[in-house]
């Protein structure tokens, strides 16, 4: 039995929208997707004409996506902006080797600019010589920590203005979950923010977006699959052991139940406010390696310290 | 009957790397049985990825002749001779 699109009744419906429960066509799905993009970027102001925007690419179904749209949209609704790849290489054997050939396919693709930076020449740290050092616990809290400074570096040295990253509204949902669970209370205001690192301070910051905050994951997919775009998927190597597996759990079996809870858990995340009497760390330069931080050596310095002290202690041993 | 198999986001490595396969299943057969027979030809260690108990992972997509089984019965979909059907996973980095 065919059911018909509720936007324009008559193509033959494809899909139900989990954001809205209608039935929907192919057509009238990539023009909500994409439009809603556009509305996103333009009613928060996200861009300036002639702005440089680095696109964070790991290949993935995410940032693969967002290369495409970003492309599109620019030229469609000229932007003006001039739009570069920036990947970043944790040293994942097996994982990160086989998705940088995917983001350099984008390269190609899309025609965009593409740097790509390794956690080895910044820190000289592969991701899998620090999970030799410390363990399968623990290991995402030092990816994740490098690969927001590792993110700042690459654009940089891009000269960029602007960042652009792949997080959808499923990870947004997640992170807040995650951040009530952990009691992480300096991270909630910022957690669902849209853009973060533009505010007016001293220190500054080269500020960072995204603009599916709002786009479901299960859309992200549909749309790649029709458009039939090219991504990389494999599960992290170490993430079976992540924290935000069980959360992650949690969203897509509440997902199942009812499809809107994921933008629910948003917009509640965006009314939750602080108390004013709440101090929140301030924002001042690492004494060791002068990037933004909350305290006087950053987190990214003092795990660094640690594993350079383990690898130290190591090679005594050996002597 | 057969079934036209395609397997999407990285689901491939739960099937010895097999991206699209047919199978024979008995007619009649509803998507909640095909999912039960493709469990028995699941590797055994990546089953975990594929199911959860006899159920569909949740975050799994499922398109029957290209479209969302949601439009359909979901588990319930009576199979017919040549359908193809699509599992896509949307449960790995972005």
């Amino acid at each position: 039995m065919v059911k018909y699109c509720q936007s324009c009744q008559t193509g033959r419906a494809f899909m139900i929208r989990p954001k809205t429960g209608n039935l929907i066509c192919q057509p009238c799905f990539f023009q909500a997707f994409e439009e809603e993009i556009h509305y996103t970027i333009v009613s928060c102001n996200m861009f300036k004409r002639g702005e440089k925007v680095a696109i964070a690419a790991s290949g993935g179904k995410d940032s693969t996506v967002l290369a495409h749209i970003m492309t599109y949209l620019n030229h469609k609704y000229d932007y003006g902006l001039k739009l570069y790849l920036l990947s970043i290489d944790e040293g994942i054997q097996g994982y990160r080797d086989d998705s940088l050939e995917t983001v350099k396919q984008n390269q190609e693709t899309y025609q965009l600019e593409l740097k790509i930076l390794s956690y080895k020449e910044l820190f000289n740290w592969s991701m899998d010589e620090i999970v030799k050092q410390i363990g399968l616990n623990n290991n995402c809290t030092y990816c994740g920590v490098f690969r927001r400074q590792a993110l700042d570096r690459g654009a940089q040295l891009l000269n960029v203005d602007k960042i652009v990253t792949g997080h959808n509204a499923d990870d947004m949902a997640e992170t807040f979950l995650m951040n009530i669970l952990r009691g992480d209370v300096f991270r909630l205001p910022k957690s669902t923010q849209i853009i973060t690192g533009d505010e007016d301070n001293e220190i500054l910051t080269i500020p960072r977006s995204k603009p599916f905050k709002y786009t479901y994951e299960k859309e992200i997919v549909m749309y790649a699959h029709y458009k039939k775009l090219i991504y990389f998927s494999t599960e992290c190597t170490y993430s079976p052991n992540a924290y935000r597996g069980h959360v992650r759990e949690l969203i897509k079996n509440l997902e199942s139940i009812r499809p809107s809870a994921i933008i629910d858990i948003i917009h509640s995340a965006e009314q939750l406010a602080l108390p004013n009497n709440v101090k929140l760390p301030q924002k001042q330069l690492c004494t060791k390696c002068n990037f933004i931080s909350s305290n006087k050596i950053c987190k990214a310095c003092t795990l660094l310290e640690s594993l350079n002290q383990g690898r130290a202690k190591l090679q005594l041993e050996y002597q | 009957m057969k079934i036209i198999i395609d397997l999407g986001g990285g689901l491939d490595v739960c099937f010895n790397g097999q991206k699209g396969f047919n199978i024979e299943i008995n007619e009649g057969a509803r998507m909640s049985d095909l999912v039960l027979h493709l469990k028995t030809i699941c590797n055994p260690k990546k089953i975990e990825f594929f199911v959860q108990q006899d159920q569909l992972r949740p975050g799994i997509l499922v398109l029957i002749n290209d479209v969302d089984w949601e439009l359909e019965e979901k588990e319930q979909y009576q199979l017919s001779n040549n359908d193809r059907v699509s599992f896509i996973s949307t449960l790995h980095g972005g």
